[in-house]
């Protein structure tokens, strides 16, 4: 049995997700010979620290009754450098103006001999290079499946099982936000404003929507996509982008009529005509990519095994676990 | 462009030979030609219809060229029918000129509007509208549709246009 000593740093939805996933898959684990233990949590508010494992469903209570998983006086950082571990899995906030904290927890762990698994997208659409470049300088592993897609498995889909193809274009859904209401939209015949309300109700979107109407996530999900699968060299600023903000239901109507709906839809493609693209796009109704509710989906032209499509739940807290463990599990197998 | 023409020939040997040559010889590919024996003039003239596809030469050349050889050109119908794209517009299309908006592709020479739905929920709240456009080849109609995204650029409204979907056919 190989012990693997992790810190998880952020202890929200995805950071809850991830300890509660360890939880559940402890026997899982134990069949693959991994033995996953928890080091050291942190959150806004402190950080809690055992070298023999933190009791996470204590951890998770603890969360949910005081707000914070704090323990101790250490900070984040101080768990990062001066704890002794394998893994870190960054589950803080993504932030777009400069990629913090992430991108600092990110750097220092590559510096102590840590391997990350993020679902932080703000570091990896700001300054992509230059984490791998830290990475590497330091022989340590960087895995990101959970920043595109959710569960939806895109980047290892990519890099591992249709390894040997080029892959020409990506295209899809990429927030499951900005699907939800648009779909609600068209089916209902309902104005933007209002369907933002319910989305908001029910929790599928921010009190600030922002980052999800105006493209912006999307945005840097095509970023990651085209720095790691493409071997782009591009960031935030890179990207054209439209949002959802002025879609009336009377286009959704029209398009309707011509047999269509209307998607937001990220779009890569490499080359002489290569673009980087958030726009709102006209897609067939029995196209693939035509899928309603809050799911996500990518459509990858390949060279050799042509298009393939993947769809599933782009966001959530055990969905987003199951992209950070599938990571964790590589690393452990060696095999990235 | 697909050119419609309606012709009306003397009947004599050689004269639809003729009457193909000019349009042959602008580079024009003739699509189809109906010899309409059974409707006479009353003047005993028999009717052509010939209808080609035309990417270079020019028509008003061809039509000369046919009434120099004392051939009756009765009509001529132009169509950009070759490809066409529906695209999405929203923002104040009608108080933004729509008028010069489609004037701007129709004027081409190219491609046209070939229609137009819209749908106007109240005043000062934006309106919606599909548009079709129609061009004489794929490369025409990628132009029209950057030249429709100009000046919807312009006038603030904005342009949804389809995803391609070529390669999963």
């Amino acid at each position: 049995m190989r012990t693997v000593r992790l810190s998880i740093m952020g202890f929200g939805a995805v950071g809850q997700g991830v300890a509660r996933a360890i939880l559940q898959k402890k026997d899982y684990l134990s069949t693959m010979d991994i033995e996953p233990i928890v080091v050291g949590i942190s959150d806004r508010g402190g950080a809690c620290v055992e070298a023999g494992g933190v009791d996470l469903e204590a951890a998770i209570e603890r969360k949910q009754k005081t707000g914070s998983v704090a323990a101790s006086d250490l900070t984040a950082l101080d768990v990062i450098k001066d704890i002794d571990h394998d893994i870190m899995v960054d589950a803080t906030p993504t932030n777009i103006e400069d990629g913090e904290p992430g991108y600092t927890y990110m750097l220092e762990a590559f510096r102590h001999g840590r391997h990350v698994v993020t679902s932080n997208k703000g570091p990896l659409a700001l300054k992509y290079s230059m984490l791998c470049d830290e990475a590497d300088k330091n022989g340590v592993k960087f895995r990101f499946e959970a920043t595109v897609g959710g569960a939806m498995p895109i980047l290892n889909l990519a890099q591992d099982a249709l390894a040997g193809n080029s892959v020409m274009s990506i295209e899809g859904i990429l927030n499951g936000t900005c699907n939800y209401i648009l779909s609600r939209m068209t089916e209902e015949g309902l104005s933007y404003k209002h369907v933002l309300g319910e989305a908001q109700e029910l929790g599928i979107a921010e009190t600030d929507p922002s980052y999800d109407v105006e493209g912006i996530d999307t945005a840097c999900k095509l970023v990651i996509l085209a720095n790691s699968i493409f071997g782009m060299d591009v960031t935030y600023d890179d990207v054209d982008i439209t949002g959802i903000t002025k879609i009336t239901p009377e286009s959704l109507s029209l398009a309707g009529a011509e047999g269509m709906v209307i998607k937001l839809i990220g779009e890569v493609r490499d080359g002489n005509d290569g673009i980087i693209r958030v726009a709102p796009k006209l897609v067939p109704k029995n196209h693939p990519l035509a899928v309603g509710g809050t799911l996500n989906v990518a459509l990858l032209r390949t060279d050799m095994a042509g298009p393939i499509c993947v769809k599933g739940k782009g966001a959530g807290s055990i969905e987003t676990a199951s992209a950070i463990l599938s990571d964790i599990i590589a690393i452990c197998k060696n095999r990235c | 462009m697909i050119v419609s023409m309606d012709l009306e020939l003397k009947d004599v040997p050689g004269q639809l030979v003729r009457a193909l040559i000019p349009v042959s010889e602008s580079g024009a590919n003739i699509m189809s030609v109906i010899h309409h024996h059974d409707q006479r003039t009353p003047s005993g003239a028999i009717p052509v219809q010939v209808v080609f596809q035309l990417t270079s030469g020019q028509l008003d050349e061809i039509i000369d060229n046919l009434e120099d050889n004392e051939m009756r050109v009765v009509s001529v119908d132009k169509k950009y029918r070759l490809e066409s794209v529906t695209l999405i517009l929203i923002g104040h299309i009608v108080h933004s000129d729509m008028g010069d908006t489609i004037d701007q592709i129709d004027s081409t020479g190219f491609a046209e509007v070939v229609n137009v739905s819209i749908s106007m929920p109240g005043i000062d709240k934006p309106s919606s509208a599909s548009i079709v456009i129609s061009a004489s080849g794929k490369s025409e109609l990628i132009k029209a549709v950057g030249i429709l995204k100009r000046v919807a650029g312009q006038k603030d409204l904005l342009v949804i246009e389809p995803i391609q979907t070529d390669s999963l056919r």
